[in-house]
């Protein structure tokens, strides 16, 4: 079994401090959802813990199995298992969502680090992939596990794809990566009902008892689908509640203007 | 690039060679340091040249001499013009020993996984007994047709007539101080004949005939496609050419009669101390297409500017240029096409990349003559900067003479984007890796365009300019 641990972690950007003091321990094998209202920080907290460089960690720590990942580069953290899926993935134009996945798996798994010659020197970058029959069979097979149409293998990464299709692409190149722990910022948001499901069953495959999910999520919808272990309710830069699944419930019924009356002082004080 | 079968090609001949073919090695000649009337007349007499190219370069030597260095583009001031060695032959170059080839191309050549002939060849060493027996093959096939395909030298010495007809008719001497310097001097260079209505299917390429005297730094290219006829030129290799020389100064002068098409693709990649200042120009007639694919990662400066005249109605034309400028490099490059009939089209799309303090400059002309109504004209040119420290300029001349045109221009220069590098390294990749996918993105609509040897060499060749391991 594998823990993530994020103990009072304070992060600012610019000098504001967003994340005010966060307490968070994801074990494989289990799915935390996190919900809390627009701008608290959430998506801060994830690009934190994926190593963004904009996000400044002033205080606290976030431990891979009890080694603090805060000094990693992001392609060493996600080299240690850590995935994310973002609320909103970047465009990269002219490179294929095909070329893009074989390198990043190249990488993953080691490929890219073995030496080229019998020198022990490692090649010119690129040099050294996942062989392309390989490659492209397990492509083929994920793609149609996780329902996405072959045809954007060859697409440009998020190059004008719709909300819906990043997000499923999201899914996909988690289920290429296989992480340790998986974090998902509003995977959910912007997708019709059928898009919903697709995701959502996605993430039920990929939900193994080797992997654990922090799923950042505004709608208790998904929760149908994905049966979390913990919800947390995220606020002002920090967790203020954790529960079951009755959380999202409550939230739900009551909303965030409940959050604020009953956290919102000790929060300001 | 060589291909597959070339180089099993090479692996025969390799024998040959080592059965004593290097006694046919001919003496070595080089003129004097500097240019004076007198080294003119040493390389026509090396040359046994016919009179009228004598004087032709005589008088080209003498516009050299009035014009003066064009200050608005790159700064040339660094070029000593006495300390030159104008002409040299070739065999001169075969003599230097692979111990004389500094470290850091070897390296290279290793990188890149170029086979030992190759990289001889490429680093100016021996092997050129090899490609010389694939051009034969070739040759052979090509002959048949009627195609010629001969370094500029042996084009004059065996069609006279032809070159005669057309030699500085495109790029007259005094149309710029390096055309005019190239006019006096010129050594090697291809000449490529194709007759009407002849379709060369394999792309000519110049590796093929090394052996003759093109990697000079003055070469003269000449290249005539009859009507209806269509050719693809494939100049330059992309590995680092080293050259003991540091000014490179080519002309190329195409013609391309009415229906007929030509593509001339060009990859230079000379060694940072060379300037390169090269100038083509094309004319295509009634319902010709010419086509620039010019990429620039190599020299110390560029200066080159592939035009198009577009001579005859329905004629197009297209430059697709890519310059990469890294540390101590200035790539001033970009694109002329002139409007000269109705019905005409033309599109520029320029890409540049600079990195380490290099400087890139896109600096086109887009000319609708009068008369050239109902033309239509594409410009797009869009500059990524990898750091702070490194710069893009677009110097766009737009003149127009008719009414009913139609023509777009759009720039945009863009920093490599920190979302982006964020995003893939948050995939398991390097910094250095990301950088250079996400410039190879930017590249890939022209990379796309290129032969596929060249297109995966370009790739690695950018991949290594971003780990700065070039130069
Ligand atoms: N790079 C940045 N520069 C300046 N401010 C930032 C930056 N990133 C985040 N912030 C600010 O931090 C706060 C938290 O933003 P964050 O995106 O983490 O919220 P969120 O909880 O994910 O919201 P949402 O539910 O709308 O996605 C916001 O006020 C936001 O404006
Ligand atoms: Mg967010």
């Amino acid at each position: 079994m594998s823990v993530l641990e994020i103990r009072n972690l304070h992060a600012a950007v610019e000098d504001r401090e967003i994340l005010k003091g966060v307490n968070l321990t994801l074990r494989t094998g289990e799915i935390h959802a996190l919900m809390g209202p627009n701008g608290s920080g959430k998506s801060t907290l994830a690009y934190v813990i994926a190593g963004h460089p904009h996000y400044e960690v002033t205080e606290g720590d976030i431990l891979l199995d009890g080694e603090s990942i805060l000094d990693l580069e992001p392609d060493e953290r996600c080299k240690k298992g850590i995935f994310l899926a973002f609320q909103y993935p970047v465009a990269v134009p002219g490179v294929s969502v095909a070329n893009f996945l074989r390198t990043a798996v190249s990488n993953v798994r080691g490929y890219t680090s073995q030496p080229v010659d019998a020198e022990g020197r490692s090649g010119v970058i690129g040099s050294n992939l996942m062989p392309m029959r390989e490659f492209r069979k397990e492509l083929n097979e994920k793609m149609k596990e996780f329902n996405v149409d072959p045809s954007f293998a060859r697409r440009y990464l998020n190059d004008g794809f719709s909300g819906g299709e990043k997000k499923r692409t999201e899914v996909l190149q988690m289920a290429m990566l296989q992480p340790k722990f998986a974090i998902l910022d509003e995977s959910d948001s912007g997708l019709d009902i059928d898009a919903l499901r697709v995701v959502a069953d996605g993430i039920n495959k990929l939900a193994t008892p080797d992997r654990g999910f922090l799923l950042i999520t505004h709608y208790q919808r998904i929760l149908n689908y994905v049966k979390p272990h913990y919800v947390s309710i995220f606020y002002d830069g920090r967790i203020v509640m954790t529960g079951g699944p009755e959380v999202a419930q409550m939230l739900e019924e009551k909303g965030y203007s409940w959050v604020e009356r009953e956290f919102g002082e000790a929060v300001a004080a | 690039m060589a291909t597959h079968a070339d180089r099993e090609a090479l692996k025969g001949v390799k024998e040959d060679y080592e059965y004593g073919f290097h006694d046919e090695i001919e003496p070595v000649f080089k003129t004097e340091r500097g240019l004076n009337h007198d080294v003119i007349d040493k390389i026509s007499d090396q040359k046994n040249e016919p009179q009228w190219m004598r004087e032709f370069r005589h008088q080209a030597l003498d516009i050299f001499f009035s014009k003066p260095l064009p200050t608005w583009g790159a700064d040339l001031s660094g070029i000593n013009f006495d300390e030159i060695v104008y002409y040299v032959r070739p065999t001169e170059k075969q003599g230097r020993s692979w111990d004389e080839v500094p470290e850091s191309i070897k390296r290279t050549f290793d990188r890149l996984g170029i086979p030992e002939a190759e990289r001889k060849f490429l680093a100016g060493v021996g092997a050129q007994y090899d490609s010389e027996v694939i051009y034969h093959s070739l040759r052979e096939e090509w002959e048949r047709q009627g195609v010629i395909f001969l370094d500029m030298d042996s084009g004059l010495r065996e069609h006279e007539d032809i070159v005669r007809e057309y030699f500085a008719t495109v790029i007259p001497a005094a149309d710029n101080k390096f055309a005019a310097l190239n006019s006096a001097v010129w050594s090697g260079g291809s000449f490529v004949y194709v007759p009407k209505g002849v379709h060369v299917d394999i792309p000519l390429q110049a590796y093929f005939r090394i052996n003759a005297e093109n990697m000079g730094q003055f070469e003269r290219t000449l290249i005539i496609v009859e009507e209806g006829a269509s050719v693809h030129y494939v100049e330059g290799c992309t590995a680092p050419i080293y050259s003991s020389n540091s000014l490179h100064s080519a002309v190329v002068e195409i013609i391309v009669k009415k229906n007929a098409r030509c593509r001339y693709t060009t990859i230079q990649n000379w060694s940072t101390d060379v300037y390169n200042l090269v100038t083509k120009r094309a004319v295509a007639y009634e319902g010709a297409t010419m086509e620039w694919i010019d990429g620039n990662l190599g020299s110390k400066v560029t200066m080159k500017y592939p035009a198009v005249y577009m001579m005859g109605p329905k004629a197009h034309g297209e430059i697709l240029s890519i310059a990469f400028a890294g540390r101590g490099q200035h790539q001033d490059a970009g694109g002329k096409v002139i409007h000269a009939a109705p019905y005409t089209s033309s599109k520029i799309v320029s890409k540049s990349i600079s990195k380490d303090g290099g400087r890139a400059s896109y600096r086109g002309l887009l000319r609708v003559a009068k008369g050239a109504h109902h033309s239509k004209s594409n410009v797009v040119c869009d500059a990524l900067l990898l750091d702070e420290h490194s710069r893009s300029d677009t110097y766009p001349y737009i003149e127009i003479e008719e009414e009913q045109v139609s023509v777009g221009h759009e720039a945009s220069v863009s920093k490599i984007g920190e979302e982006q590098l964020f995003y893939l390294m948050s995939r398991g990749i390097g910094e250095d890796e990301a950088a250079a996918m996400i410039v190879g993105g930017f590249i890939e609509p022209l990379v796309k365009e290129l032969p596929m040897e060249y297109a995966v060499e370009m790739n690695r060749l950018i991949q290594l300019q971003m780990e700065g391991t070039i130069g």
